[in-house]
């Protein structure tokens, strides 16, 4: 069975690791790399991006061999929408306050599943938020705005 | 006696009105979030990690430790009622504990989970009480080198034993370790991997890491498909278990808490491999192996027993060692640190009210736990009504609200955010998360014993095979990675783990 190296579960994984490893060890080649005896600050992550980059070579190589494809279906559409709100929250946060930024988090986060409906976003949002507001303002004594200004 | 002392001790704090308080609370919790389906305790205990930050580090230990193994142990109700684990780690349950609720004894399976998992809880936190304090003292008495060697150890066998492929695990360890160097180094005051962002010279939070790996990228993957709604109605009737019922579980009940305390303290092994050891051992010895799979009694009683003697005897490395054996213990361990605790053999003597309480602590939580899951059954069913469109973006919101506290500050959440995308593509890819959260931990531990040992030996890396406990280690990690690679070992390995179908 012919897989494409796009669907290629270890063809990929190696790829990533193999990324992963050449970016630590590049950014690591800034940090004196001292020696065995005094090692420097580059000694540890150099070592380990070139193990790194091996296990990738390794994975990359067998994935070509074995050709097993990815399971399932990715679901990007969910991924996008769940980091954005946690993103949204932290942004939202810092400008406008707590509520506006549970209000945009939860917002995105129920757009991220799989139906949508108005009604249940409504009443979600507002029983999560106040029940946010008991535990974590009063109940903890967290020190944030509701609303940034008010 | 100074184990009484001890214990008298660890119950005069656990038994204080706030502990007990917090121990109920972490119980409950645990309890209910381990019915959920979809929802773990590694989950759990990573989205409540930054909440616990606001509390004293007793009470935060205490309740944690409750949410686990109360985790634990809810999972084995969902299982029987449902044919749904909770967690891995009852997905055995599920094969015999399910036929017997479809042929109406409910009842006696729940009953039967409930008295062995107490019965091996109980044994767990002995074993504690008698192991903890000398392997401590022996711990004292390590080096760097041995320290180092010993941490590659636990690292191996943790990669090379958890479920999934051994070179992806050990690379997934790697690359925990690198993102443990991301901060300033401590020797020479230098932003290692910190991109030019101001925050991330101080490292990445160890909330952010877990909640992204493992919150996050869990709550994608289960949206991935449509959501399925689960009709049932289950009336539990008698829960009393016969006398032959009794008999038939007792063996179970000690070889499963024996397997289970085994694999609970060692590194990489954990309640999963347990359960579904004890179910082989059981179905293999049994003299009638063919009734498993169609209502056995002794499935349910020795798998049970088995996750949670395990759940116990973890914490034995983690307490006294420093060292977590599975990612649920890094996040134990990273509660510690948190709290402003340097974890190792000196917690024991430096703290002692905190380590004898905990242990207390888990005891009565155990018994709270028998009290708690069988009158209450029918109220946790009750709570597999919720839908998962109304849990995930709760689960969300505890998450960014307890990031976010921790610095107040939006960069933590924009890290979970991309620690979440990359948990995610490497659930995709079949790489294993667990073994990163153990490099990730251990990671800054392990280069500055590495750089010690060093030193001492004057840049000779001899120094790890000549000293007899360091040797020691380091055969026993070579000889972990040997049998694994031998392919009868591995395909063991990998039945031990698919016993319980494709989960």
């Amino acid at each position: 069975m012919k897989v494409d190296l796009r669907s290629n579960k270890d063809f990929l994984a190696g790829l990533l690791l193999i990324g992963i490893g050449v970016l630590g060890f590049y950014m690591a080649l800034d940090y004196p790399f001292g020696s065995t005896l005094r090692m420097g600050p580059g000694y540890f992550p150099r070592v380990l991006a070139g193990i790194l980059i091996a296990f990738g070579i390794f994975t990359l190589v067998r994935g070509i061999v074995t050709a097993e494809k990815v399971k399932g279906v990715w679901g990007w559409k969910p991924l996008t929408l769940i980091t954005a709100s946690l993103v949204a929250f932290g942004w939202i946060m810092d400008r406008f306050g707590f509520i506006p930024a549970l209000v945009a988090m939860f917002f995105l986060a129920t757009l991220g599943g799989h139906e949508f409906k108005w009604k249940e976003f409504v009443i979600l949002t507002v029983v999560m938020s106040l029940s946010a507001i008991g535990i974590f303002i009063y109940g903890l004594g967290m020190p944030y705005q509701l609303i940034q200004g008010f | 006696m100074e184990i009484f002392n001890n214990l008298i001790l660890g119950f005069s704090v656990a038994l204080s009105l706030q502990n007990l308080l917090y121990c109920f609370i972490g119980v409950f919790v645990g309890t209910a979030i381990g019915v959920l389906p979809g929802v773990g305790p590694l989950v759990t205990i990573a989205v409540l990690l930054p909440i616990t930050f606001n509390l004293a580090p007793i009470p935060a230990l205490i309740m944690l430790a409750g949410i686990y193994y109360g985790a634990q142990y809810g999972g084995s109700t969902t299982s029987i009622l449902m044919n749904l684990p909770g967690e891995t780690s009852s997905v055995v349950t599920c094969i015999d504990g399910y036929q017997m609720a479809r042929q109406g004894r409910a009842g006696p399976a729940l009953a039967i989970a409930a008295v062995g998992s107490f019965a091996a809880g109980c044994v767990g936190t002995l074993l504690i009480v008698l192991f903890g304090p000398p392997i401590a003292e022996m711990a004292l008495k390590f080096g760097a080198p041995e320290y180092f060697s010993l941490m590659l150890m636990a690292l191996v066998a943790a990669a090379c034993l958890a479920h999934g492929d051994m070179v992806k695990s050990l690379a997934m360890v790697v690359v925990g370790l690198m993102l443990g160097i991301v901060g300033t180094d401590v020797n020479s005051g230098m932003a290692r991997y910190s991109f030019g962002i101001s925050e991330l010279t101080d490292g990445i939070g160890f909330t952010v890491v877990a909640v992204g790996l493992f919150a996050v990228s869990e709550i994608v993957k289960n949206l991935e498909t449509a959501e399925q709604q689960h009709v049932f109605t289950k009336n539990i009737k008698d829960i009393m278990p016969t006398r032959k019922d009794l008999k038939d579980s007792t063996w179970p009940i000690v070889r499963g808490t024996a397997i289970g305390a085994f694999f609970g303290a060692l590194p990489g092994t954990g309640p999963a491999i347990s359960s579904f050891s004890t179910y082989m051992v059981e179905k293999k010895i049994s003299k009638h192996p063919e009734k498993f799979g169609t209502g056995a009694i002794e499935g349910v009683a020795g798998p049970e027993a088995a996750n949670n003697a395990a759940a116990q005897t973890a914490f034995i490395p983690t307490l006294t060692l420093g060292i977590p054996g599975s990612a649920t213990m890094a996040l134990m361990l990273g509660a510690l640190t948190i709290q402003g605790i340097a974890p190792g053999p000196q917690v024991m003597t430096q703290k002692p009210d905190l380590f004898w309480g905990l242990i207390a602590s888990m005891w009565i939580g155990n018994l709270m736990l028998v009290v708690l899951n069988l009158p209450l059954v029918g109220m946790w069913v009750q709570l597999l009504k919720i839908p998962y469109r109304w849990l995930f973006p709760s689960i969300i919101m505890f998450s960014a609200i307890g990031n976010y506290s921790i610095n107040n500050s939006p960069m933590d959440l924009y890290l979970v955010a991309g620690m979440g995308i990359l948990g995610y593509v490497l659930m995709k890819l079949e790489c294993e998360p667990a073994p990163l959260i153990l490099g990730f931990v251990l990671g800054p531990l392990m280069e500055e014993n590495l750089r010690r040992a060093l030193l001492i030996s004057r840049g000779d890396p001899s120094v790890f095979f000549t000293r007899p406990i360091s040797l020691a280690f380091m055969i026993a990690s070579v000889v972990i990675l040997i049998i694994m690679i031998m392919p009868a070992f591995r395909k063991k390995k990998e039945e031990a783990y698919e016993e319980g179908g494709d989960y």
